[in-house]
């Protein structure tokens, strides 16, 4: 079976369409829970018939399943005999109505009432057609534990009118935080985050939304430079121009001009402006830091955030000098995480080696992250000779 | 979400509370199965909340090895049950916060112990460092950090 192309081929379909079919069913007014039931169980059925011969209109075919699927399981269950008066009132099958679909299904499985782990679970599971072992495996928990996530997330989901307008903040936070946490597990989440952000931002005028994915490819086009061969972390200033994705690079500049183009200034717009002043430059030296402070002073002003302002005085840093950095950072509240590596950074272009050595290490105690403790050990080990 | 490591100690950490001091072959068989139900307990609580990962019970004494020289066999001291510090067992969980992990501890910690009293057993949070992340924070970009 695995071997039979015409068998792949409708695997690869049918996660793609899963979701839609979802989306059109909750849009037709089915309860999110027992609208999945259904779509699974048209898949299931799809991938025991598709084989004798796929569907002239593959997606029309699973509507129709899922629908009596839907149908019929609550006309089974007499405890729901009013929502199937309801449901007869629904409106007859539509023409496809596939983007404002996908932004139905995002907004309810980023619901702002649940928890970002439980949006980001259902996200991965309704939206991006993920299995839920595959979601368990990538997150590192066992299935039962995952299985349960996503159930709890489509019970706090029941009753919610599902005509109220989503949050698209929310929904562009849930994205960016499945592409930050990336890599830790079989799935590439990173690219699985831009797929979905992709259909977002078609299906949305927001310019956020074209803004958030322009980041996601700037930052996604340096994937491939950003570790040694021997797993240690590259630093921006030393990584291989060569290898960055220069054709995402590309998509990435010409996405955020059109939505910069739109005059609706937000924090992923800002983001992602740095990130293509970084993907611009030639080499290192030749980045352009006066324009990418300018739009660090915007990302402050938009978000009043002090990790803004943190990152923002190493700009200072790079245009002023580093002690004119140092006094920004002093502005920022010690406990932002990574204020000691700051520090250590901007000490140590001004000179100050022992104290840049000593702050590396108080860096790499708070490290969030074992890469990024091991980046710091050897900044500091740099610093001893 | 963020991982926590639940750490039982039989020895070590902050000094115990009195229900706690009377170690476990003075309680009662009833008292033992009661504890340990508790503990399987929650763990289906916390795989229904989403948030259970593992969890483990360790021997109460191990063995210290260390290597010696190329060619050599380990070299092996203890075993030691009398160690300053002893560690029980442990949990993993997936949670929301570290407010949130500091609930489930004490969940733990409401065991119960002699005569069905809660232990009141010291329980060690500790925070996962994650594996690796693809942080997209801009402090990146400076070189500072790994991208």
């Amino acid at each position: 079976m695995i071997n039979n192309p015409v068998m792949d081929d409708d695997e690869g379909l049918l996660r793609e369409l899963g979701p839609r079919v979802l989306g059109v069913l909750v849009r037709r007014g089915a309860d999110f829970a027992s609208a999945e039931d259904a779509v699974q169980e048209a898949l299931i059925e799809a991938v025991r018939r598709w084989p004798a011969g796929r569907p002239d209109n593959p997606r029309g075919w699973l509507v129709t399943v899922a629908w009596r699927k839907y149908t019929d399981a609550v006309r089974a269950d007499a405890a729901r005999a009013r929502r199937e008066e309801r449901e007869q009132a629904a409106p007859a099958p539509g023409p496809a109505r596939q983007a404002d679909d996908t932004l139905l299904l995002l907004f309810l499985a980023c619901h702002p009432t649940l928890t970002p782990a439980s949006a980001v679970a259902l996200t991965l599971r309704a939206v991006g057609g993920l299995t839920t072992a595959q979601i368990a495996r990538t997150y590192m928990v066992p299935e039962p534990t995952m299985a349960q996530r996503i159930s709890r997330a489509k019970t706090t989901l029941r009753g919610k009118p599902l005509d109220a307008p989503g949050d698209l903040r929310t929904v562009l936070k849930v994205l960016y935080l499945i592409f930050n946490e990336g890599y830790t597990g079989d799935e590439d989440l990173a690219a699985e985050a831009i797929r979905l952000t992709r259909q977002a931002a078609a299906a949305s005028a927001e310019p956020e939304a074209a803004g958030l994915l322009a980041l996601m490819l700037l930052h996604h086009a340096r994937r491939h430079s950003r570790l040694s061969p021997a797993g240690e972390l590259i630093p921006l200033a030393q990584q291989d121009r060569s290898r960055w994705d220069m054709e995402l690079i590309a998509e990435g500049v010409d996405i955020l001009q059109h939505a910069l183009a739109q005059d609706r200034l937000g924090e992923y717009q800002a983001q992602a402006a740095i990130a293509a002043l970084h993907a611009d430059a030639p080499s290192a030296e030749e980045t352009d830091w006066p324009q990418i402070l300018e739009w660090y002073d915007v990302l402050v002003t938009l978000t009043d955030s002090p990790v803004a302002a943190l990152n923002r005085a190493v700009a200072v840093g790079q245009v002023d000098g580093p002690l004119a950095g140092l006094s920004v950072v002093n502005t920022v509240p010690a406990e932002v995480p990574r204020h000691a590596a700051v520090r250590a950074y901007l000490n140590e272009q001004a000179g100050n080696l022992a104290a840049a050595r000593a702050l590396y290490l108080e860096a790499a105690q708070a490290a969030p992250s074992v890469p990024e403790r091991d980046h710091l050990t050897r900044q500091a080990a740099r610093l001893q000779a | 979400m963020a991982k926590y490591l639940l750490l039982k100690h039989y020895r070590g950490g902050p000094e115990k509370m009195p229900d706690h001091e009377a170690s476990m072959d003075q309680w009662t068989e009833q008292e033992i199965s009661d504890h340990f139900a508790f503990m399987d307990h929650v763990a289906q609580v916390l795989t229904e909340t989403g948030e259970f990962v593992d969890s483990q019970a360790l021997a109460p004494s191990g063995t210290f090895v260390r290597y010696d020289a190329e060619g050599m066999p380990p070299v092996t001291e203890g075993p030691f049950a009398e160690t300053k510090d002893l560690i029980a067992g442990w949990m993993i969980v997936d949670v929301d916060s570290e407010q949130r992990a500091h609930e489930v501890a004490a969940f733990l910690s409401s065991a119960p112990g002699r005569g069905g009293r809660p232990t009141q057993e010291w329980i060690e949070v500790r925070p996962f460092l994650t594996p690796g992340a693809t942080v997209t924070d801009t402090l990146i970009e400076a070189g500072l950090l790994p991208a």
